[in-house]
């Protein structure tokens, strides 16, 4: 059990890194609290594995500190770190039964027998696995072989934190819904600290109490879900949850307001922008956009180009000039052919600079 | 459903039926002809039964010959095999020295074979030979065309330096394609390097090790060329090996009836093998 610190961590698979680029994980800083659930969201190649390993010891950092509680462990390996580490593709022991697959890492720590036995019966329980505990895991599913991988995560009682590295990659999708509640189910009973990888926003999402973004090797954003969806801290983020994602729209800033074709873009907050210029976008999610009836207020006029019906609401595509706006209509509300005007919610309307929020 | 009944189709299979006919079948029926009768000149034969397999099954010769066969591919699979899987557990993964290693461990097995015992034969010689002289130098009596041990040495050690590659680039194979997350799992587990060799290597090698251990059988079982050039079978018969034995007796002496008979009990002798060998394998894969 420990809380996890990240202090200016930088990672190279290169020797003597000299540029920027040759860090496939840029500074960061970041802390996991004692017994959180978290998740590592990204698409491929943004280092989050980087990441999970340079935390689990299988890789040591170029620069910077990993700190579990107060112990810097970065140069200590995988079995002094005492973390347990769940991989995409199911490792089992082929030649060994489910029990004693179970049972192997408490064995080659010296555990005595019967507390083995009680801890691996227990383990099973929860998995579901005491049927099979005496057939050979060479004979198991997908699913069932991935459960002994998660199983012998969980059959330590003292580690640190459990890692998942994309687990339910080779699952069929039926069964991923079971494995991802029984996850989440897992952390509510132990109560440990938990960090699961993916690219898929719906695991990271449903798995996770706060969820940390990352994006071309450096992390973009850490919040709860709620938070990612309605106030992203960067377009990527904006892009990258929520389907379909954020629209983004060139503007300018005109006496303090964002201004988009012309209209001023009214937005919540202060806007802290230095002069240096920079590109500016509005960012609003099509969840925040709808079409104007009556009320008044400044409205954008768009033209509609396409609706596709997504069940219990329809993702209408409209354009403005050469910039394309799309927003939810909830099922059987009116969509409005050819011309139309589009209100934006002034509370969720954002103004980036550079891809980074700054109002 | 009706099936369509349709004879033609044996025509697309009469080119393979013929060569299987001509280069398998054919030859095997000479065989079992001359196993069964007594040959004179001027293609006369007459009937013999079983005459020739009970007199070569009972002949001390056959039994001689059988029992160095044996003796001989069991010494070379006991030290062929595990010196192969702790070299190929030694050869390193990745870097500039893998086709390094790959290359010096392929050049054994592209040399022809009667060249390997050309090249043992003057290497050991204990005149002029680099190896007979040396050893020879540092003390030991070693001549390995008189001593029966020398010259038993001087084939064992040929074949482990030949065929020892074949095993190696098995295994080799065999442990490139595990995927690297064993390793971190298994790291993770805290298992030590003995348990990570027992439970994720061997497994994952058994079947590579299957072949290996197959093809090294048959292999040895059937050894000539090499043991011919070297010692001949000599000195006396020492190294008389079946092939070597087979060979004398239907060439040497032109006993056509007892070579039929005693190719056709080799030949028995190496599928029982393999199939018992393969069969004690492969038990567990069924499960």
């Amino acid at each position: 059990m420990a809380r996890i610190l990240i202090d200016k961590l930088r990672h190279a698979y290169v020797q003597n890194p000299q540029k920027p680029e040759d860090y496939a994980l840029k500074e960061m800083s970041l802390e996991l609290a004692d017994g959180g659930a978290y998740a590592l969201l990204g698409p491929s190649g943004c280092g989050k594995t980087t990441l999970l390993n340079l935390i689990s010891g299988l890789l040591h950092p170029t620069e910077g500190r990993i700190l579990f509680d107060d112990t810097d462990v970065g140069q200590l390996t995988p079995e002094q770190r005492n973390i347990a580490q769940v991989f995409q593709f199911p490792v089992v022991y082929d030649t060994m039964t489910v029990y004693d697959n179970l049972a192997f890492p408490l064995k080659n720590r010296g555990v005595p027998a019967g507390e083995i036995d009680s801890r691996v019966r227990e383990i099973a329980g929860m998995l579901d696995l005491g049927p099979t505990l005496n057939k050979r895991a060479a004979g198991l599913t997908a699913d069932g072989k991935q459960k002994i991988s998660l199983g012998r995560g969980l059959v330590r009682s003292d580690v640190n934190v459990i890692m998942f590295d994309e687990p339910l990659t080779v699952i069929d999708p039926h069964l991923k819904w079971v494995l991802r509640s029984k996850l989440k189910e897992l952390h509510h009973r132990i109560n440990r600290t938990m960090i699961y990888v993916t690219h898929d926003q719906t695991e990271a999402l449903t798995f996770a109490d706060r969820v940390v973004v990352m994006n071309l090797g450096e992390v973009v954003q850490v919040g709860t879900p709620v938070e990612l969806f309605e106030r992203p801290a960067h377009t990527f983020v904006g892009h990258f949850i929520g389907s379909p994602g954020m629209n983004a729209l060139p503007c300018t800033v005109e006496n303090g307001r964002p201004t988009f074709l012309g209209h001023a873009v009214p937005i919540p907050g202060e806007i802290r922008l230095p002069n240096d210029g920079g590109r500016l976008e509005i960012g609003i999610r099509p969840e925040f956009i709808k079409f104007s009836g009556l009320e008044s207020g400044p409205t954008i006029a768009v033209e509609v180009t396409k609706v596709s019906d997504a069940g219990r609401f329809r993702i209408v595509e409209t354009r403005a000039q050469e910039h394309r706006i799309r927003l939810l209509v909830p099922e059987g509300d009116p969509v409005p052919s050819g011309a139309a005007q589009l209100r934006f919610d002034p509370k969720h309307t954002h103004l980036y600079r550079d891809g980074w929020l700054v109002g | 459903m009706n099936k369509t009944v349709n004879q033609k189709a044996w025509f697309l299979v009469l080119p393979v039926f013929l060569f299987v006919a001509f280069n398998a079948i054919i030859p095997l029926m000479t065989v079992v002809n001359y196993s069964v009768q007594e040959t004179f000149g001027n293609n006369i034969f007459s009937w013999s039964g079983v005459q020739w397999f009970q007199d070569t099954l009972q002949s001390d010769r056959f039994h001689a010959s059988l029992g160095r066969q044996l003796m001989f591919t069991a010494i070379i699979l006991a030290i062929e095999i595990p010196l192969g899987l702790a070299i190929a557990l030694a050869m390193p993964r990745k870097g500039p020295w893998v086709s390094v290693c790959l290359v010096l461990m392929a050049l054994p097995l592209l040399i022809p074979w009667n060249v390997v015992g050309s090249m043992w034969n003057v290497f050991a010689l204990p005149e002029i030979g680099l190896m007979g002289r040396g050893l020879n130098a540092l003390g030991f009596d070693f001549n390995y065309t008189r001593q029966p041990g020398d010259a038993w040495f001087t084939i064992v050690l040929m074949d482990v330096w030949h065929w020892t590659s074949l095993v190696v680039l098995l295994c080799y194979a065999g442990l490139v394609a595990i995927p690297n997350d064993y390793y971190q799992a298994a790291k993770i587990d805290g298992a030590s390097a003995w348990a990570v060799f027992r439970f994720i290597q061997l497994p994952k090698l058994k079947r590579v090790l299957t072949i290996a251990i197959l093809l090294r059988f048959m292999d040895s079982f059937m050894i000539y060329t090499e043991v011919q050039v070297l010692t001949g079978g000599g000195p006396g018969s020492s190294t008389t090996f079946l092939s070597i034995d087979l060979f004398k007796v239907a060439l040497g002496q032109f006993d056509l009836g007892p070579a039929g008979a005693m190719s056709i009990i080799y030949f028995l002798i190496i599928l029982a093998m393999s199939w018992v060998f393969y069969t004690l394998m492969m038990r567990n894969e069924a499960k």
